[in-house]
């Protein structure tokens, strides 16, 4: 795990659903093919309605149309980031679209699970939102440990919540290596 | 200590005497179930962690029913299930419900309790949101990712966080234009999509007590929807009367003990709620359906899950009977037992085949189909911007294929009755 995540950030509103992250017809993709798994990152947030893509003035598609993933490597969202389905190809997708870090006000907990489980994203918690104050495209820095995120576009600094008990998860890197750290695992 | 039953149900999977809502608990797992979608990614990660000759930690509790992308040319799709066809070779599976054999059930959260997978008691975790249906059972049931699946395909525990419970109750006697979905349609309306996130959902009351097993399932279904950890509704005779039917296998009913601390109370007489719409693009956008006859669509979809099962078309073909579809109405039986129901179940004579066909509507196979969109081959997907009423669990953009169609959520009853006008119709209208 990195200690800082520094990058673009990308915009989004409330309620993003798994269908608006990954939409259903990719799921026939194999995540455990890697030629397969990085069509997850093509089609990463293709399901967000074009007015919704890249706050505050949308029309910004995460991934631009025949171009590749990896210009954001923070995605800024508002409540219950992550809604819906199971898949783990939501979080997935985001990883291998280049994205690191998640900061929503709250997350659906399947979505939570997942990302923190399967070690593909911090998703970090704001206590205030965030979604008028960052603007796609600006430029972040995220203090992992400390929980800090400073937007070096407007110089603004923003104390978020702290991983708490998942952040042992997170630093050994998934959920089997947590487990082997701690001795459930052989 | 006075516990909840889920907190009971929790304590005895974890081996303790008691566990308290916001405790973080290893619970042994009973079930685990995958499917079509899901199914290759978990397999993937258990081969990754544990080896390719590894074996599960126990292959009787293994349950694998393919049911989204079955009805579709796209290659892709087929091989995954060939995928979990060598999985289950490979590990002696018994419990695969192949396509194309005479096993096949379709839609797995109703195959599941039809084939005795469900039992009171115990704890049952998929890789698939709506595996929360199954706390209708009065079990732990509830939706995980692959790399979850795939630890417990490994070592069969998992980790979870004891939920709060938050309690539904539904006074009243059901009337007979309501069903379930516009009782939980109304709850989700009335706390949000996040309203319930990390909770468990239990659903009570006479009125709760009155529905049947598939209706109880609906109620638990859409629990999700609010983004609750898990619906669940303590067993009674009916619950007992349906496991026992299917399995021989011992269960043991938790109810909540006197004095149990919830979150909160929600107390509903039914008498007062009416047929109720979630309007696009999110199933807590609550409407009536009276108020939305101005509203014409374009198609009627019933089937999933969540409005796919045999109670679901017997109230459909109550107004569909004698009457003719004025839009593209799409009938989808959940699994290969509800399409033989509808052979066999009849309203005024007919059998529910009949009426559906006199009616013109189009009647596909037992599967997911269109419910989450799936391939463009998919029977019902909204390949074009249309206005669809269906009884399926979600309106997010896309849903159901296209990004600008819209879909509106209702009960079997409104999106029959919806069907005949051609625009978003109260079932009393025509019942």
């Amino acid at each position: 795990m990195q200690e800082t995540i520094k990058g673009r950030a990308y915009v989004l509103g409330d309620d993003i659903d798994t269908d608006q992250i990954i939409p259903a017809h990719y799921l026939t993709y194999n995540p455990a093919i890697p030629e397969e798994r990085k069509m997850f990152g093509v089609y990463a947030l293709s399901g967000v309605p074009a007015a919704q893509a890249g706050l505050p003035e949308g029309n910004c598609p995460f991934v631009p149309e025949g171009g590749e993933p990896g210009e954001y490597r923070i995605v800024v969202g508002g409540k219950n980031f992550g809604c819906g389905s199971s898949r783990e190809h939501a979080p997935l997708a985001l990883r291998e679209a280049g994205v690191e870090a998640v900061i929503a006000e709250s997350y659906a907990r399947i979505f939570f699970r997942n990302s923190v489980n399967g070690g593909y994203l911090l998703p970090f918690e704001t206590p205030t939102r965030l979604v008028e104050e960052i603007r796609t495209g600006d430029e972040l820095e995220l203090d992992v440990k400390g929980h800090r995120l400073t937007n070096l576009t407007t110089g603004k600094s923003y104390t978020l919540r702290p991983l708490g008990d998942i952040l042992p998860i997170l630093e050994a890197g998934d959920i089997f290596a947590y487990a082997k750290q701690s001795g459930m695992l052989a | 200590m006075a516990m909840t039953m889920t907190e009971k149900i929790l304590a005895r999977a974890a081996g303790r005497e008691a566990v308290r809502a916001g405790e973080n608990v290893w619970v042994n797992v009973d079930v685990l179930l995958t499917h079509d979608v899901c199914g290759p990614g978990t397999i993937g990660v258990f081969q990754e962690h544990f080896g390719k000759d590894a074996r599960v930690w126990d292959k009787e509790k293994v349950v694998i029913i393919p049911d989204h992308y079955i009805f579709t040319a796209d290659a892709k799709a087929r091989r995954n299930v060939e995928i979990l066809r060598e999985f289950v070779a490979a590990q002696g599976i018994p419990n695969f419900y192949d396509v194309g054999t005479e096993r096949y059930k379709g839609v797995c959260h109703v195959g599941l309790p039809e084939g005795g997978h469900t039992r009171p008691g115990e704890v049952l975790f998929g890789t698939d949101s709506h595996t929360c249906t199954h706390g209708a059972f009065g079990e732990f049931a509830t939706g995980i990712g692959n790399t979850e699946a795939g630890f417990i395909l490994g070592v069969g525990k998992l980790w979870v966080r004891v939920p709060e419970t938050m309690r539904f109750i539904f006074d009243g006697s059901m009337p007979p234009y309501l069903m379930a979905k516009d009782l939980i349609l109304h709850v989700i309306g009335e706390i949000g999509v996040d309203g319930a996130t990390y909770r468990a959902m239990e659903f009570a009351g006479d009125a709760v007590y009155s529905l049947n097993m598939e209706e109880r399932m609906t109620l638990c279904n859409m629990a999700i929807e609010a983004g609750g950890k898990t619906g669940i509704i303590a067993p009674d005779q009916v619950t007992c009367d349906y496991v026992r039917a299917r399995t021989s296998k011992p269960f043991t009913v938790f109810t909540n003990d006197e004095g149990a601390t919830f979150h909160s109370e929600h107390i509903f007489n039914v008498a007062e709620l009416e047929p109720t719409v979630a309007l696009p693009h999110s199933p807590d956008n609550r409407a009536l359906a009276r108020e939305l006859s101005d509203v014409r669509i374009d198609r009627s979809y019933i089937g999933s899950c969540t409005g796919g099962k045999t109670t679901d078309f017997i109230a459909a073909a109550r107004i569909l009977n004698g009457r003719t579809v004025a839009v593209d109405t799409f009938i989808v039986p959940a699994t290969t037992e509800v399409l033989q129901a509808l052979h066999r179940e009849r309203v005024d004579g007919k059998t529910l085949i009949e009426v559906f066909q006199e009616a013109g509507c189009k009647v596909g196979q037992p599967s997911c189909a269109a419910c989450l969109g799936g391939p463009v081959d998919t029977f019902g997907r909204l390949n074009e911007p249309l206005k669809c009423i269906s009884t399926t669990n979600r309106n997010f953009p896309g849903r159901m294929g296209h990004k600008d169609g819209q879909v509106f959520l209702a009960s079997p009853l409104t999106a029959a009755a919806s069907a005949v006008t051609g625009h978003i119709t109260d079932p009393r209208e025509l019942l």
